[in-house]
């Protein structure tokens, strides 16, 4: 049973999809994707903990050995995604019945869950291969699967941002299989292993450059790395607060591990950061994103607008950081995966809470409600600490190892830079905080009450992970490390 | 004192410690905490609201005594709450710096309790309890930047002091009110996010440690540009030391009710600005090495300038808590001035001033908070014969006006020799100058208020005038705290003994 964890990782979710399409009460459907969910969370916990103790795990599918059959291949930092995804996902999906209740007609509720189910089962499919075509189709199936979620929120603007995410997800997506296709061209393979050991051979070709840019471009398309980033902000502030949380708490971490892997165990660091100028590109593609998505995310008056324009900010910082070339710069990519994840995962939650009680997240809205709604508001209030990077959240760790790296490779300015963002980050959470805490409460909000518990919960466990993995990250800091170690040939 | 119960009482309490010091050391910071919520749980009864907050501060002064009675060694005893990663922690210690701050920070919550329940009461503001809390949580802070054992914890705390005063500065919630807070928030976390924690950071990189230790945790031989360059982030990263470029916020807040400007000018914002840097020159970067920093110069003359461009605004200004707010800028810039100095007599007077400007301070804010209250005064051209109204008031702000100037027979006299012992012992004739030059304009912008007070009646002709004194509350707190001014003029030992054993055991 053991050994059949890797593919049950991504099957138990990909079958758990269509069955949902049998069950008729909504209610019936969320216990059971919620089943599927804790299911696919518990592998991925039993996953980590075997990569930890014995190794790097391989499965060949369908009992095809390596170079014939597809492969997936468990080593630390697919274990650590796979338990960020499904972990994350899993509480998200606790708050779904209420939620969506409150924002999706019932008809398309099934849908819901089949859709969300699908993208799960594709991010995870992701993480998990070891083939990169594989990894393509799953990249396609977890797309899909993203369109269709947005595309249910009420807001008819739902549906625009949802064909402009198509658009842009189709245009990555063909991009990365152009160049798998080249890769695949020049080594005759499309297992990872192999590439890693075919590609060195065959680097100075000018194809090889060629696929590897437009790998890198398509999967920045996909993570929104600024310029890239301008679907975002619309696909998060007009899908279903759920579907918000979702794709802001692990869509993009999977797109960042598709880079990482891309980087590191296929073409090579060498060849990423030595032979082409990857290092200044993103060092400047972060700065600049971490500066213009702050500032534009300070204009937003619509409080998920606001927070999606500070994901892009977020993503900038773990380019940065991977911009740093070593091994502390990795470990704060790393680090920040997981604490983005959880700071992003609580603050759309508390979204979702306010969504379900209001009706709006407009920023003008929110007047007063630090009183009627103090566990919803606190809560934001927490995780825009922990966006800052106030010390004693996962925030800070992040932001330490950043800055860390940066002044070991003795770039100064920048780490001023990388300050400046968090002071722009302090200045549009404090906006809200202003808004919910010092203005008086609207007349139309007087009944307002607070959100009910299964919305808030879930919201308080990713708040309460939040300050416990900032005030203890020695765990936290041991993966990352293991992996940071592993992906640059520290260590076998 | 010679009670014998009084005795056998105090006897009790010091021999046998009830506590270990451990404890009392982390109940100065629970303490305040619980006091918070007690005052919310008792937010519909006023008196035991206030009762609560005026037990806390009365047992606050206690633990903090306690702490200084069982007092041995700096460094000694040391609590580790958390350990985010291998070395950095959230940790408390004692050392006389701190000690010295934490005894005049309870002392002074205990008189500004008093004080601010006269107040409030008497102004019948509004969201009281709001106030009481979020003041209690103020202290919480400032006990914890007291006994930091590092400067990440420290840091913290810093922070923390910044976002719970706020509320009290924005507490009348008015357009300007609002306006003054925002500024001051600006101001205070943009340098503290961008120079403080870099520095920190920096620190850390380069030493590998952030622990305060005595004789700093640089090489002292290292005064290389990388460390230069950090001492220039963290004097400006303090911004609450109110440093020339980022001193805006000091008047900005001034918006604040009276009790909350006292509070947060002479005792809990500005002194943990200027006790920061007291503890970066000192355990940070030691005496030695600030010597041989080739920034440290360059930091002097620009707080000279900071020194004296204050108290040549502070002449012009007419409005009274104005005219103090820019008095406090350029008395901070002393203490500030005795750190980059770092020579033992320099590091003596900053530490002493640090107490003694609080008292003086604070007692020259309350009288400023009275005459508001019972005459709706605020600007000293319409002071003129109020000392026949509120003779005590006066007389106290006299007397503060006195200890600030420096001279005897008040505290003040104390620090400033030391401070200018100081100058003169690193022979910078220069920042001799200044501090007299600025002495001086202290005589011209502090004194003429009480003179003018008893001895002018331009305004008003001659009329037996009623008695206006502020209630017995606020009348017993400015007693407090102008005799305290007295006293440490006749005790100073034991606030020189504390002071001294700051800097290693050398001739000054």
């Amino acid at each position: 049973m053991t050994t059949q964890l890797p593919i049950l990782q991504v099957i138990v979710p990909l079958l758990a999809a269509p069955c949902c399409l049998i069950i008729v009460r909504p209610k019936l459907i969320w216990g059971f994707a919620l089943m599927a969910s804790s299911v696919a969370f518990v592998i991925s916990i039993s996953l980590l903990r075997q990569v930890m103790l014995t190794g790097t795990i391989t499965y060949a599918l369908g009992g095809w050995s390596a170079p014939f059959g597809i492969e997936y291949r468990i080593d630390p930092l697919n274990a650590y995604l796979l338990l960020i995804v499904s972990g994350i996902s899993w509480i998200i999906l606790l708050t779904a019945n209420t939620s969506i209740a409150a924002e999706i007609s019932a008809k398309k509720q099934r849908i819901f869950y089949v859709a969300f189910l699908l993208c799960l089962a594709g991010m995870l499919g992701i993480v998990a291969t070891g083939d990169v075509f594989n990894l393509f189709v799953f990249l396609e199936i977890a797309a899909l699967s993203s369109y269709t979620l947005i595309a249910l929120g009420k807001d008819r603007r739902a549906l625009t941002a949802a064909f402009r995410y198509l658009l842009v997800g189709t245009l990555g997506a063909s991009f990365i299989l152009i160049g798998i296709g080249l890769i695949y061209m020049m080594t005759g393979t499309l297992n990872m292993q192999d590439l890693s050991e075919r590609l060195p051979y065959v680097l100075d070709s000018r194809t090889l450059v060629t696929a590897f840019s437009f790998v890198i471009i398509g999967v920045c398309l996909k993570l929104a790395l600024f310029p890239l980033h301008w679907w975002l902000p619309n696909a998060y502030a007009y899908a279903p607060s759920v579907v918000s949380a979702l794709l802001a708490a692990t869509a993009t971490k999977v797109a960042i591990y598709v880079l990482l892997r891309f980087i590191y165990s296929i073409f090579g660091r060498e060849f990423s950061f030595v032979t082409l100028p990857l290092q200044q590109i993103f060092a400047v593609l972060g700065v600049a994103g971490i500066l213009t998505a702050s500032m534009m995310a300070i204009y937003q008056n619509d409080v998920k607008q606001l927070f999606a324009y500070s994901s892009v900010a977020q993503i900038a910082y773990m380019m940065l950081a991977l911009a740093m070339n070593s091994s502390n710069g990795l470990i704060a990519t790393l680090l920040h995966l997981f604490n983005h994840a959880l700071i992003k995962g609580a603050l759309f939650l508390a979204l979702a809470a306010v969504m379900y009680r209001l009706g709006s997240v407009q920023l003008a809205q929110f007047a007063g409600l630090g009183k009627r709604m103090p566990w919803t508001m606190s809560a934001i209030v927490f995780g825009g600490l922990s966006l800052i990077g106030t010390p004693l959240t996962v925030g800070f760790i992040s932001k330490w190892y950043l800055v860390r790296a940066t002044l070991e490779n003795g770039w100064w300015p920048l780490a001023i830079f990388i300050l400046s963002g968090s002071l722009l980050a302090a200045i549009y959470v404090w906006r809200i905080v202003e808004v919910a805490y010092f203005s008086p409460l609207s007349a139309a909000h007087s009944h307002i009450k607070e959100a009910p518990l299964i919305l808030l919960l879930p919201t308080w466990i990713l708040v309460l992970a939040n300050l416990y993995f900032g005030t203890d990250a020695r765990l936290t800091l041991a993966i990352t490390t293991l992996t940071a170690q592993y992906l640059l040939g520290v260590m076998p | 004192m010679n009670i014998p119960a009084f005795q056998w009482i105090s006897a009790q309490w010091m021999s046998v410690p009830l506590m270990s010091v451990q404890w009392s050391l982390q109940l100065t910071i629970i303490l305040p905490l619980l006091t918070t919520l007690a005052i919310a749980l008792a937010k519909n009864v006023p008196n035991i609201r206030e009762a609560i907050s005026l037990i806390a501060s009365a047992l606050l002064v206690l633990l903090t005594y306690n702490l200084y009675h069982n007092f041995t060694q700096a460094f000694a005893v040391k609590v580790v709450w958390l350990e985010l990663m291998p070395g950095l922690t959230l940790s408390f210690t004692v050392e006389p710096l701190g000690l010295l701050f934490a005894l005049m920070a309870s002392f002074l919550w205990l008189v500004t309790t008093l004080y601010s329940i006269g107040y409030l009461r008497h102004q019948q503001q509004p969201r009281q309890t709001r106030f009481y809390q979020f003041f209690a949580l103020a202290i919480t802070t400032v006990m914890g930047i007291a006994f930091a054992a590092n400067l990440f914890t420290l840091f913290i705390f810093y922070e923390l002091l910044t976002l719970s005063t706020y509320p009290l500065v924005t507490h009348s919630g008015e357009r300007k009110a609002i306006h003054g807070g925002r500024v001051y928030l600006a101001i205070l976390l943009s340098t503290s996010i961008v120079f403080f924690l870099l520095a920190i950071m920096g620190t850390w990189l380069i030493t590998g440690t952030l622990e305060f230790t005595p004789g700093g945790v640089f090489n002292p031989t290292a005064s290389t540009s990388t460390n230069a360059m950090l001492l220039i982030l963290f004097i400006f990263g303090i911004a609450k030391a109110a440093i020339l470029p980022f001193h805006r916020w000091l008047p900005a807040a001034m918006v604040a009710p009276t009790p909350v400007s006292a509070l947060l000018h002479a005792v809990a914002v500005v002194k943990g600005g200027v006790f920061t840097a007291l503890k970066v020159c000192s355990y940070i970067f030691g005496v030695d090495l600030m010597h041989n920093l080739g920034s440290t110069q360059a930091l002097l003359y620009l707080v000279a300038a900071s020194i004296f461009l204050a108290s040549i605004v502070a002449l012009r200004q007419d409005n009274l808590k104005k005219r103090l707010a820019y008095s406090t800028i350029s008395q901070l810039g002393y203490i500030t001035l005795a750190a980059l100095l770092a020579s033992n007599a320099s590091i003596i007077g900053g530490a002493m001033h640090l107490v003694i400007h609080a008292f003086a301070k604070i007692t020259l804010f309350f009288c400023a908070g009275a005459i508001w209250m019972m005459t709706q005064k605020t600007q000293i051209s319409q002071m003129a014969g109020l000392g026949r109204q509120m003779p005590i008031t006066m007389i106290a702000f006299f007397i503060a006006s006195l200890s600030i100037i420096g001279l005897p027979p008040t505290a003040g006299m104390w620090s400033k020799w030391f401070l200018l012992q100081g100058t003169i012992v690193a022979e910078q004739w220069l920042l001799l100058l200044v501090l007299c030059l600025s002495s001086l304009m202290n005589i011209f912008y502090l004194l003429p208020i009480p003179i003018r007070a008893f001895f002018s009646n331009a305004d008003t002709p001659y009329v037996k005038s009623k008695r206006l004194e502020a209630p017995l509350p606020i009348l017993i707190a400015i007693i407090v705290s102008t005799s305290a001014c007295f006293i440490l003029f006749l005790f100073p030992q034991a606030l020189f003994e504390l002071a001294a054993a700051i800097v290693p055991a050398r001739g000054p």
